[in-house]
């Protein structure tokens, strides 16, 4: 029996919340007494698909083939339904990401296997097997147990960090052939975003900024925070409604939920609804000119105060801080 | 085109949560329900735009008890041609996605669209369940949807941009923001709404998860507010208390 992850990769090594699955997985492997088996999807040198190891895996089975280029759910499934079998796995392992969201729940179907999406903590197995996660977009959470023979779980990237072993993986490609698993969808990439911007699902830190800040105009200020801190960018609903931001930094009940390390909120009121898909956050700094504001009530750190003075001053402290160390 | 569009019914966005029954269940004391924001603003209002420039049929179909009746008047008076209420109490997505299934796997459906997720229980798990049970191919999260040539053609957020998806029909589709843009029902549909049939049938929601129990997050203690005129003060405690920079 084994525990089976699900890895993405990205410009050929794993991405950053596909090692904290990894780990995660692995962790439950050895609570259960089991190895460890990463499926790895995509184009990686065997040297860097080994590095699996460092994070509790045993082995890595590599499938590199035009048939899953894109992410088809179809064909994805199919592939990963058979590597179940052939791994006699009873626990497989997702990021809740959109890979995740497009093939975790097929699996689950497929296998008639309990899915819990989402999971935010190691799962209880003092009594049966005890999934938790958010629930009510991050005002709640709930534990769910899964009784199924095959148990699914999707990972919510940034919720359990990684712990580093000395172990090695032994990578082997796919025994099958992969040509029979044909997408039924076919798809075309456009890159629309910088190069070397962070993915807002996967960072560590954020900067998000609201309605508060007038205008597209004045995002200047907001991406140079972001750029000395190295973090990614986020906003208020309104403000990518009104197109002063792309729809994807939105975040909150009716956008991403996030959980970064740490989000700094410029501008932002701190309506339920934003709060919501950010107060999973380990620290929240809030910078706003209204001592009223609700958000202060759901912060760490607070500058009540113009974001206009306050965020420059803001990035050259942190500047003298980064050239400092 | 033959669609149909999966509703849920979701505690409003100001409800306060809490839970009752030990905390095994959640307390719908007071709490106005609502459309999911995601079903009725992009999945409902891409479908009627659809039948408005191709012509077609769009019902509306809901998995749960008779008090599902308000937001399924709400789908009908946006505009929904009619509704399926499937008479079952489902626990799991599971559940509702093999309800669903029963039900439309004989009906012909061109296209099937869901919300990208319930505000409850944000599992993004319907759709893709629903596809398999289907057989149909299945892309989450489109937030652009288009005809052309018998096939859909979706667009969907990728690492550093996005993915241009082209489906075959019938398929399953999960809709997230920018897809359509929400509607407000006018005095015409609210009337037309109560004469638009609802159809009950009868279902099983098999479940394959349990919730045990609910909790709710920690109070945070409160914040510790810094001096606009020093803010290397907080550089410093973002630093050396908080670690996180
Ligand atoms: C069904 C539903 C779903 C929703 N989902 C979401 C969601 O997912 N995400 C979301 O964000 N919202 C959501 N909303 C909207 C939400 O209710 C709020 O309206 C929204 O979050 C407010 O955005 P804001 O804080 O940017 O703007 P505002 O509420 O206008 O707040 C602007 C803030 O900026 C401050 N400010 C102004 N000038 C300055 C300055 N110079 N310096 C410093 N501070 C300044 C003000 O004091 C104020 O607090 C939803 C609403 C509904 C009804």
């Amino acid at each position: 029996m084994s525990v089976l992850i699900v890895a993405e990769i990205a410009k050929g090594a794993f991405r950053k919340s596909s090692l904290e699955a990894i780990s995660y997985g692995s962790r439950i492997a050895s609570k259960l007494e089991m190895n460890a088996i990463v499926l790895a999807i995509g184009t990686a040198a065997d040297a860097q698909l080994a590095l699996a190891g460092n994070y509790g895996a045993a082995k890595v089975i590599k499938v590199d083939h035009p048939n899953f280029q894109h992410p088809d759910s179809g064909a994805y499934t199919a592939l990963i339904a058979d590597v179940v079998a052939s791994t006699q796995s009873s626990v497989v392992l997702f990021t809740h990401d959109n890979l995740g969201k497009a093939v975790a729940p097929r699996l689950s179907a497929r296998l008639r296997a309990g899915l819990v999406s989402g999971a935010t903590a190691l799962p209880d197995l003092s009594e049966g097997f005890v999934v938790q996660k958010n629930v009510y977009s991050g005002k709640a959470m709930a534990a769910i147990a899964i009784t199924t023979p095959v148990k699914i779980i999707s990972l919510m990237p940034n919720s359990v960090s990684p712990v580093l072993s000395q172990g090695t993986a032994e990578v082997e490609a796919f025994s099958g052939s992969a040509d029979g698993y044909k997408p039924q969808t076919s798809s075309r990439y456009e890159h629309t975003e910088r190069d070397g911007e962070i993915s807002l699902p996967e960072a560590e830190l954020v900067v998000s900024a609201g309605r508060g800040l007038k205008g597209p105009e004045n995002w200047g200020m907001i991406e140079e925070l972001a750029g000395v801190l190295g973090a990614a960018t986020a906003c208020s609903r309104p403000v990518s409604d009104i197109g002063w931001r792309p729809h994807h930094e939105h975040v909150g009940q009716t956008g991403l939920a996030i959980r970064p390390n740490l989000y700094i909120a410029i501008g932002i009121s701190g309506a339920i609804q934003h709060l919501a898909g950010v107060n999973g956050s380990k620290v929240i700094v809030v910078i706003n000119k209204d001592p009223e504001a609700p958000f202060f009530k759901a912060a760490d750190y607070g500058i009540v105060g113009d974001a206009f003075e306050i965020v420059p001053k803001l990035t050259a402290a942190i500047k003298k801080l980064k050239s400092a160390n | 085109m033959k669609i149909l569009v999966c509703i849920s019914q979701a505690p409003d966005t100001t409800s306060k949560i809490s839970f009752i029954d030990n905390d095994t269940r959640f307390n719908d004391d007071k709490v106005q329900f609502i459309v999911n924001p995601y079903d009725e603003w992009y999945a409902l209002v891409r479908a009627l735009e659809i039948k408005e420039s191709l012509g077609g049929h769009v019902s509306a179909i809901s998995v749960g008890g008779p008090a599902l009746e308000t937001v399924i008047r709400k789908v009908l008076a946006i505009g929904a041609d009619d509704a399926i209420r499937i008479d079952a109490e489902p626990s799991d997505s599971f559940g509702v996605a093999s309800a669903i299934a029963e039900y439309a796997k004989d009906k012909g459906y061109d296209l099937i669209l869901t919300g990208k997720e319930t505000i409850d229980y944000n599992g993004s798990e319907v759709g893709g369940m629903l596809a398999e049970l289907l057989g149909l191919p299945f892309v989450s999260l489109a937030s652009k949807l288009d005809l052309s040539e018998g096939k859909v053609v979706l667009e969907t957020a990728a690492e550093g941009g996005l993915e241009i998806v082209t489906a075959p029909l019938p398929c399953v589709i999960s809709a997230a923001k920018g897809m359509a843009e929400a509607r407000i029902p006018n005095m015409r549909g609210i009337m037309a709404a109560r004469t638009k049939p609802i159809e009950v049938a009868a279902g099983n929601a098999p479940a394959l998860v349990q919730i045990k129990k609910f909790s709710l997050p920690a109070p945070k203690s409160s914040v510790k507010l810094i001096d606009p005129e020093n803010v290397e003060q907080l550089v410093e405690l973002l630093h050396n208390e908080a670690k996180v920079i």
